[in-house]
């Protein structure tokens, strides 16, 4: 089985060389990918979807396990190593859910049956609001409930060893549940993400500016305990959140303070 | 003379035929090859501008009152001369492909046809011929979807023509145009396509109104003409 990929840098915006030359994400490891909009964060993870081979504007390459990958692993979705959580809101393709669910799985090699479909849908509503039924039609899903089913897609479908998810955060889904269906011990995972909470579960951080990658920061320890505070902060805007969605009102009691704070 | 490689590249309107040619004839540049261009259209165009952007001889035909890729056949010959004439290795040959029925690919020229994935699940099944006869399919526009939808087109694609190089591209950026450019110089040959077949038969247009009828009504019409079948009227309209 695989075991790292290795991104040979190319060249910014300006076309001036990268900042990091050279970079290799092991197994297991986890990377977060933070930046301004538009400093090139989802052209890295496309790059590293399409194993780009020189042929993108970065001029990157990916490689795997040290060598550039066999044009079939590149481009055959059944031999595909990489799951892609993209940052569209909507589905494209005007299909019932259902009949999509069965031609992504029958496209990446599945076994169809009526439990992957049953798993799949159940994994999908406990991250949307909105329920959603297997014959509703892809283009009608609100971006919410777009956005759970592609996650919910990508975990049980799309079961490749590396996982890419651009910005998850911005559709009123819960991201720690999210991450929790997308993560798996064993994967190469990197998130794309303006949200602090999701930036720092990675255990390094890929610093991406005006189109090249300027710089690697590793979670440091004081990280460690700002990611505590941070992750109780967000708990409690999220009981908040969904007091004011069920149409309650919040009480004092219920808001619990980081003890840091 | 020297003959031509051609590539003959149909697709439906503006999924990114023209963008995509552009890159790849920059990458074949790189490989030394040198490319002319064929722009096949019904009424009017500006492929040609663009065409000449990167330096290629540029010939357009407008096929006007008829079907462009019947246009296309009936000229074929003579641009593959005018290309040689050029001195041209590759003459890439871009059509309309307005009309679902026709597919222009020929024998002994290299078959390519664009969708784009943006456009709908159905479109597949509908463009029929130009996708059965294809050696490459090339799908554009994967940017403005999710990685699952780009799968499940390309399995729906997949159903349609199972011996098909299928080549996702970025008309764009020009994402996977030097992979095309690769597949262009490697397949196929040159070859003088006088006597060579055309992949599916073309249309007939033998009724009155391909000769230039205008007036509606039964007997205005000669030649083959083919009428509708009815259900059986039951007066169900209250
Ligand atoms: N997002 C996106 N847009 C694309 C892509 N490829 C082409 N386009 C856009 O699609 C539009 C049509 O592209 P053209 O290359 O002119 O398409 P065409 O098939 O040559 O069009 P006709 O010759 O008019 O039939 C343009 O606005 C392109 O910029 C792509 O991969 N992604
Ligand atoms: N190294 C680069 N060279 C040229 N263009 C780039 C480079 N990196 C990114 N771009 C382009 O810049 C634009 C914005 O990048 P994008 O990755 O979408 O930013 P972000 O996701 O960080 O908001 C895109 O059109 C992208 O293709
Ligand atoms: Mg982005
Ligand atoms: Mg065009
Ligand atoms: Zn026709």
């Amino acid at each position: 089985m695989f075991s790292k990929i290795s991104i040979l840098t190319g060249y910014d915006k300006k076309g001036q060389a990268e900042a990091v030359e050279y970079l290799e994400i092991n197994a297991g490891e986890i990377y977060s990918i933070v930046g301004f909009t538009g400093s090139g964060k989802t052209q890295l993870i496309s790059d590293i979807e399409q194993m780009a081979q020189g042929d993108s504007v970065t001029g990157r390459r990916i490689l795997i396990d040290g060598k550039a990958p066999e044009y079939t692993v590149r481009y055959n979705p059944e031999s595909k190593l990489v799951a892609q959580l993209s940052q569209n809101m909507n589905f494209a393709l005007e299909m019932p859910v259902r009949d999509f669910l069965i031609m992504h799985a029958e496209s990446r090699g599945l076994e169809v049956s009526e439990n992957l479909i049953e798993e799949i849908m159940k994994t999908a509503n406990s991250l949307a609001g909105e329920r959603i039924e297997d014959t509703d039609i892809l283009t009608r899903l609100s971006g919410g409930q777009s956005r759970a089913l592609m996650i919910a897609d990508v975990a049980i479908i799309s079961n490749s060893p590396i996982i890419l998810v651009d910005e998850i955060e911005n559709a009123g889904i819960d991201r720690r549940k999210a991450m929790d269906v997308l993560t798996r011990k064993g994967k190469i995972v990197l998130i794309v993400t303006h949200d602090p909470q999701l930036a720092l579960i990675g255990s390094k951080r890929i610093v991406m500016s005006n189109g090249g990658i300027a710089d690697i920061v590793a979670l440091s320890d004081e990280e460690v305990i700002a990611e505590r505070m941070i992750n109780s902060i967000t708990e409690m805007l999220f009981v908040a959140q969904n007091k004011i969605r069920s149409g309650q009102s919040i009480q004092l009691s219920e808001l619990t303070f980081p003890e840091a704070l | 003379m020297n003959r031509p490689k051609v590539i003959v590249v149909a697709g439906p309107p503006a999924c990114g035929k023209t963008s995509v040619m552009l890159h790849s004839i920059k990458s074949l540049q790189r490989l030394q090859k040198r490319v002319a261009v064929v722009k096949i259209d019904c009424l009017a165009t500006e492929d040609d501008i663009r065409y000449r952007s990167v330096d290629v001889p540029v010939a357009v035909g407008l096929s006007e009152d008829i079907c462009p890729d019947h246009y296309f056949v009936v000229n074929l010959e003579e641009m593959t001369n005018w290309a040689a004439a050029e001195k041209a290795e590759v003459l890439i040959i871009e059509t309309a492909g307005l009309c679902h029925r026709c597919a222009p690919g020929v024998d002994k020229a290299l078959a390519v046809c664009v969708i784009d994935c943006h456009s709908s699940i159905k479109i597949p099944e509908k463009i029929g011929p130009v996708l059965d006869t294809a050696d490459i399919v090339i799908v554009t526009k994967g940017d403005s979807v999710s990685q699952a939808e780009r799968e499940v087109f390309r399995s729906r694609v997949r159903s349609i023509n199972s011996n098909a190089e299928i080549v996702e591209v970025n008309g764009l950026t020009g994402a996977g145009c030097e992979h095309l450019a690769r597949l262009f110089s490697e397949k196929g040959d040159s070859a003088d396509l006088v006597g060579a077949r055309l992949r599916h038969p073309m249309p007939t247009a033998i009724c009155s109104y391909c000769m230039g009828e205008m007036r509606v009504g039964t007997k205005y019409q000669q030649g083959a003409v083919y009428k509708m079948d009815f259900p059986e009227v039951l007066c169900s309209l209250k």
